[in-house]
């Protein structure tokens, strides 16, 4: 166990910067997100919820996947995979680091998606534990323990220090390269302070919730439910919640006609459009109500199934904060009677 | 005061229900937390009715799928909603006759997000008063005052008369604040070129094209948006490239230019806090220069300033007006 | 010498000319010998009013580096009020390109006849020097659009 003084992290984030590119919560036009480092970036570690998940890291917003040259009868593809180089993701919360092992099982089984996979292996993360929990947050529910999140790296901010423990080789090998900016740490403050997060957790409103009630229920019986109407009505079919989502995993491939070549890019789609999944068949999902509850069922019932009983939230409440009309996964798990008495 | 407003509007919606006069009423619902507020539909049962200073949403823009259906709604509508309310009948997006109107009082609506700047989180429950929010939190209790946190829209509010409706529920007096309402754009104006483009390029940067801009607008309400066309050639989901975010941005805004009415929900809905208004304010701000005085949605006309013409029209090279 | 033209910035302008009267005035001007930069790219329309807003942006990001709209003069439309209209438009749309921070010379409009082949090579000229000091357009591009 290491430490540093928290008024000395820029110097940290100086020295990690000269090694790699290093990626954490920087508030740009008043708002917190993560950004790639350079000097002279508003640092903001200790936001606990930046409006994007650090999804964005691995799994790009738009990500070109090749582009073409035509030249009369003939086309030429060029490959623009390159290898990704080792890059640090640093501030990453227990939920936030739990929504990779959703990713992961999503762009790391077969047919192994190689765009997520060299980012994902590159990728140096950093977490940190949440020493502030907000009335979004439910991680609790989805048993991920706040106060104590894997990585490579962790770290806990403690009074005026940030306590840094390295878990896996690579979190390791970065420690050797920079730990003349640290201290030697006392375990027991970090484990006191594990404690007191702990509590604060508990006294969270939505600390009653229960995610097992819905899988309770015959898959069907939920499917067909009529709360799914009441649930949607006020929907106004807007991306927000599956672009805030650190787990939402859909996207679209689009070609971009850029004067001398094509670019073939995948980016984002969300379940909420009333494009998604369109084929020259139809819209598969033609109604709103029907798109909100396939949100809902993808991530409570068809990815738990599918996926030795994970769910595909883990309780960040970003919905919960960005919805616009105030619709999300808790009202949800409610509904279906996901409350403990 | 805020209980007594809720209260009557309940007993009216009540009444006019057992009446038969409409069938259903549209409103607001009251969440997890008081400051959780969904735009709702009741009929039989009124539980978690409500209308608090969180009741920012704009009810009319729901009335164009609402009065598709059969039966009559009533409709709470806060005095900037009625301007879209009249809007949209000038658009024949609403059919008139199934909508019953009840215009409602409004002091200005307040921004959780607000709230959350002032470091104050983990709130578990809000008590409102004429003046103040008293905040419960885990962390302790906090006091608010509410002029401190209002809602961006409402720090400028351009009105407070109720342009349209068939009954109202008006307790108090009602202030505007219209005389601040261009401040922002002509701060910007005064810029150079150069630093508007850096508070643009910074803005639109955090944009994530999720639509939530144009889905919440009562002005946007075309069946399918240009941005959804795959065929228009400019249908993006992707921000791959600034350019796409100001194309997006830019054209929406001229799309609703002369029909917006300035109700800022593009601004309150922004998950990235992008201050939308202010490329539909400086729109307004042009048009009544150059053109003449015109508030959208104030009467019920399909003339606005961007489908009608003078013929002594200053020339297009000279509305431009803003510093090198 | 191939590589002096390398070096220096040609830029690429966009004039959309309505169909009845300056479509025909660069005709005028051509057939009276007048001359206007080859790179000024002339786009014919019906009427000055079809230009749809998205056109002007699309040329920026197809690489314009200005964009010109040349129409009747008012009062003289082939339609009646067709310029009238976009008089309003392109006053709207100009002024909210220029709050975007894009210099306010890149977008122009005018008004020439038919019978104004010399105006039509004077503005296309002055404008296009205009775009020459102003330099390649950074601010409404599309990096995917750029040659790489």
């Amino acid at each position: 166990m290491l430490k540093i003084d928290i008024s000395s992290l820029p110097l940290l984030y100086e020295k990690i910067a000269s090694l790699y590119p290093l990626v954490l919560p920087i508030k740009k036009a008043n708002e917190v997100n993560y950004d790639k480092y350079s000097n002279g970036a508003e640092v903001s570690l200790f936001t606990l919820k930046t409006n994007k998940s650090p999804k964005d890291m691995f799994f790009p917003q738009t990500e070109d996947l090749m582009k073409f040259k035509v030249d009369g009868q003939k086309i030429e593809i060029i490959d623009t995979r390159k290898e990704a180089q080792p890059f640090v993701v640093m501030g990453v919360k227990a939920c936030d680091y739990k929504a990779f092992e959703v990713l992961d099982r999503v762009f790391l089984v077969d047919p192994i998606d190689t765009y997520y996979k060299t980012k994902r292996e590159a990728g140096i993360i950093i977490t940190l534990a949440c020493d502030r929990p907000e009335e979004s947050c439910f991680c609790k529910a989805f048993n991920i323990d706040a106060s104590s999140p894997l990585g490579d790296i962790t770290t806990w901010k403690v009074g005026d220090k940030l306590f840094w423990k390295a878990n896996t080789q690579k979190g390791k090998d970065l420690t050797e390269k920079i730990k003349d900016l640290f201290t030697e740490g006392d375990e027991k403050t970090v484990e006191k302070a594990k404690q007191e997060i702990t509590e604060t957790i508990s006294k969270l409103p939505f600390s009653n919730i229960d995610v097992n009630a819905l899988s309770k229920d015959e898959m069907l019986d939920t499917f067909k439910s009529d709360k799914w109407s009441k649930l949607s009505e006020a929907c106004l079919g807007c991306g927000t919640c599956t672009f805030v989502c650190p787990t939402c995993q859909c996207f679209d491939i689009r070609e971009f006609n850029a004067n001398d070549k094509i670019m073939r890019f995948r980016c984002w789609d969300s379940c909420m459009y009333k494009d998604f999944t369109k084929t020259a068949g139809g819209q598969p999902r033609p109604t709103q109500m029907q798109r909100f509850r396939q949100r809902f069922m993808h991530k409570l019932v068809y990815y738990p199934e599918n996926n030795d009983g994970l769910y595909s939230c883990v309780g960040c409440g970003r919905c919960v904060k960005k919805c616009p009309s105030h619709l999300n996964i808790v009202k949800v798990i409610k509904a279906f009677g996901g409350e403990k008495k | 005061m805020q209980e007594k407003l809720e209260s009557l509007m309940q007993e009216l919606a009540l009444k006019k229900i057992a009446s038969g006069e409409v069938d259903r009423v549209l409103a607001w619902k009251k969440g997890e937390s008081y400051f959780d507020v969904s735009p709702a539909i009741f009929k039989e049962s009124f539980d978690g009715f409500t209308y608090n200073a969180f009741c920012g949403a704009n009810l009319s823009k729901f009335l164009v799928e609402e009065t598709k259906k059969e039966g009559k709604v009533l409709v709470f509508l806060k005095p900037c909603d009625t301007y879209s309310f009249n809007q949209l009948l000038s658009e024949h997006r609403i059919n008139r006759e199934k909508v019953y109107v009840v215009g409602i009082e409004c002091q200005g609506k307040l921004d959780i997000n607000k709230v959350y700047a002032k470091g104050i989180d983990g709130i578990l429950d809000i008590e409102e008063t004429d003046s103040e929010l008293k905040i419960k939190t885990i962390y302790g209790d906090k006091t608010v005052k509410k002029d401190e946190v209002f809602s961006v829209k409402c720090e400028t509010c351009k009105s407070k008369k109720l342009v349209v409706f068939d009954e109202k529920i008006v307790l108090n007096e009602m202030k505007d604040n219209k005389e601040k309402r261009f401040d922002i754009v002509e701060k910007l104006e005064s810029m150079t070129e150069e630093e508007r483009f850096a508070f643009w390029q910074a803005e639109l940067s955090k944009c994530i094209r999720c639509n939530a801009c144009r889905n919440v607008c009562p002005a946007c309400t075309c069946t399918n948006c240009v941005f959804d066309n795959n065929k228009s050639g400019i249908a993006g989901k992707a921000n791959a490239d600034s350019f796409e975010e100001k194309l997006y941005h830019i054209i929406r805004a001229f799309h609703v230019a002369g029909r917006c009415t300035d109700c800022g929900e593009c601004s309150r809905v922004c998950p990235q806090g992008i201050p939308l208004h202010l490329i539909n304010r400086k729109i307004i701000k042009d048009m009544n220069t150059n053109y003449g005085e015109y508030q959208a949605g104030e009467t019920v006309t399909p003339l606005n300033p961007i489908v009608d013409f003078k013929k002594d029209d200053v020339e297009a090279n000279t509305v431009v007006g803003g510093k090198k | 010498m191939q590589e002096i033209e390398k070096k220096e910035h040609k830029p690429l302008i966009v004039a959309f000319c309505c169909n009845w009267c300056s479509y025909a005035g660069a005709d005028l001007a051509g057939s009276s010998r007048l001359s206007y930069p080859a790179n000024v790219k002339i786009i014919r329309v019906p009427c000055s009013c079809r230009v749809n807003p998205i056109f002007i942006l699309k040329a920026f990001q197809r690489g314009a580096d200005g964009v010109i709209l040349c129409g009747c003069h008012p009062g003289d439309c082939h339609y009646s009020t067709g310029n009238f209209h976009t008089r309003r438009r392109m006053g709207i749309l100009f002024s909210l390109l220029n709050y975007f921070g894009i210099e306010k010379e890149r977008t122009r409009i005018e008004w020439v006849s038919a019978a104004e082949g010399q105006k039509f090579s004077l503005v296309m000229n002055d404008f296009a020097k205009t775009i020459c000091s102003l330099g390649e357009n950074r601010r409404l591009e599309d990096l995917r659009c750029k040659k790489n």
